[in-house]
């Protein structure tokens, strides 16, 4: 939906922790994004190597950890799993279903070293 | 400024004065460095898709072909002329990835890896924002209202019906968002409230940040209402909580009854779907119950309000779910019967105890 936007948000994360952190380069960045958090992974991966660019982060492998989508079922009063906002309960095949799990995007962590300074 | 995504930077105006902006330096892979303004957001305007065969010669000599596809968006007229970014999809069994840029190389003596935890919502700043906003509006006892809708619904429309109609009753504020022009604060204007207009420039989305910049320029006293008209977009404004305490999505029976499966995030993010221009039913092949039916399978518990703010038709209704949404009114009359009742029991007490102790 708003893909560059993401990046640049998970840029601006990167940034802070650099300067907090003192690291200067990162090798490796994983995410957590649930299927229905309304993210186009690959729109997300073409943003993403865009943003990086001139960053600590430019060479960095972007790792997406997918996480299922989860709802409460109201007819059957349990938490399925569904793989779409507009999907039915897989058990009562009825559409009653709340998402509840499977919204999120989090950085998880990153792998990072940092440039021993020049003697 | 967008302080979540950075677009519309440089571009972003609350009632016309800018909000911030700055240069970029890129320098790319074959050396060449240009810098420009970052007055853009790529992430709109219009997208396209690519079906196309790349040759690709390596370092080693080796020279392979693959296809690929991709979907991209990017918005033009900024003045900003780059190459593509080099987003190969590059397919190995179900692992596709774009590509990793062409410095990743790792020079050895550079160690010192680690891993460092995050654990950090990407939206985080954002709703670090938007819980500012919300206290702020609780604290004021302000009921404000994100209204979302694709362009042409009728949002300014009803926002003038509605302020009609509340006149006198509590005060109305407006906070108008589009990418250009500050029309629509006008029209809002004309009607007597006050009104920001906050243009996003490139910016496809309202977020909490400008919303504080906002709520500067007004002067928010006491019990009231603050309308926020976001960007017309069904898709973007979505993710972002600016604070109100209640999204609401606005579909006129003008398009597609289908909307709310086509574009489910907004449905699913919204408490209450006002279906308008329904005056034009007649006239138009909508079929409301399936309307209905299909935001509900999004949302079963969104509510729906029918209405019409041309003709006035359902309009009682919504304002009837304001006043729910404001919550009891603690009015002079309200207060005066609690001290009442107040007394009333301390007498009783007072007889009580005289009761006791004569017994």
């Amino acid at each position: 939906m708003h893909e560059m936007s993401l990046a640049e948000g998970i840029l601006r994360i990167i940034e802070e922790q650099a300067a907090a952190r003192g690291f200067d380069r990162v090798l490796r960045v994983r995410l957590e994004v649930g299927r229905l958090a309304g993210v186009e992974i690959e729109a997300l991966r073409f943003s993403f190597d865009a943003v990086m660019r001139e960053s600590v982060a430019e060479s960095a492998v972007l790792e997406i950890v997918d996480v299922p989508g989860q709802g409460w079922c109201l007819d059957c009063a349990a938490t399925v799993e569904i793989d779409a906002l507009y999907a039915a309960c897989p058990h009562c095949g009825g559409y009653r279903v709340q998402a509840s799990g499977g919204l999120e995007m989090r950085v998880l962590d990153l792998e990072v070293d940092t440039t021993d300074p020049l003697p | 400024m967008c302080t979540v995504c950075g677009c519309g930077e440089g571009e972003t105006r609350v009632e016309g004065q800018p909000t911030g902006g700055h240069a970029h330096e890129h320098q790319h892979a074959d050396g060449t460095v240009h810098s420009h303004a970052h007055p853009h957001h790529h992430g709109h305007e219009h997208s396209h898709e690519h079906a196309h065969v790349h040759e690709h010669r390596h370092a080693d000599g080796t020279v392979h072909a693959h296809a690929h596809d991709h979907a991209h968006a990017h918005g033009h007229g900024t003045g900003h002329d780059h190459d593509h970014p080099h987003a190969h999809v590059h397919g190995q069994g179900d692992d596709f990835h774009y590509g990793h840029g062409p410095a990743h190389a790792h020079a050895p003596g550079l160690s010192q890896e680690r891993m460092v935890r995050i654990e950090q919502d990407i939206l985080g700043k954002n709703n670090a924002y938007a819980e500012n906003n919300r206290n702020l509006f609780e604290t004021n006892g302000i009921l404000a209202l994100n209204l979302v809708s694709s362009p042409g619904s009728g949002k300014t429309s009803l926002l003038t019906a509605t302020i009609e109609r509340l006149r006198g009753r509590y005060p109305v504020s407006v906070i108008e968002g589009d990418q250009q022009t500050s029309n629509d604060a006008e029209r809002i204007r004309a009607t007597g409230v006050p009104a920001v207009q906050v243009n996003t420039g490139k910016g496809c989305h309202l977020d909490a940040h400008m919303i504080g910049h906002a709520v500067d320029h007004l002067k928010l006293e006491g019990r009231g209402l603050l309308l926020i008209e976001n960007v017309g977009n069904l898709v973007c404004p979505s993710a972002f909580d600016l604070g109100e305490a209640h999204k609401v999505v606005i579909l006129s029976v003008t398009e597609g009854e289908d909307k709310p499966l086509k574009y489910p995030d907004m449905f699913n993010a919204s408490d209450l779907m006002i279906l308008n221009k329904v005056d034009l039913l007649p006239y138009v092949d909508f079929d409301v119950e399936r309307c209905i039916e299909y935001a509900r399978r999004i949302n079963p518990r969104l509510e729906v309000l029918q209405l019409s703010a041309r003709t006035g038709e359902g309009m009682d209704a919504w304002l009837n779910w304001l006043q729910t949404a404001m919550g009891p009114e603690a009015s002079p009359a309200a207060v005066e019967d609690v001290e009442a009742l107040r007394r009333r029991v301390a007498e009783l007490e007072a007889e009580l105890q005289a009761v006791r102790g004569g017994g």
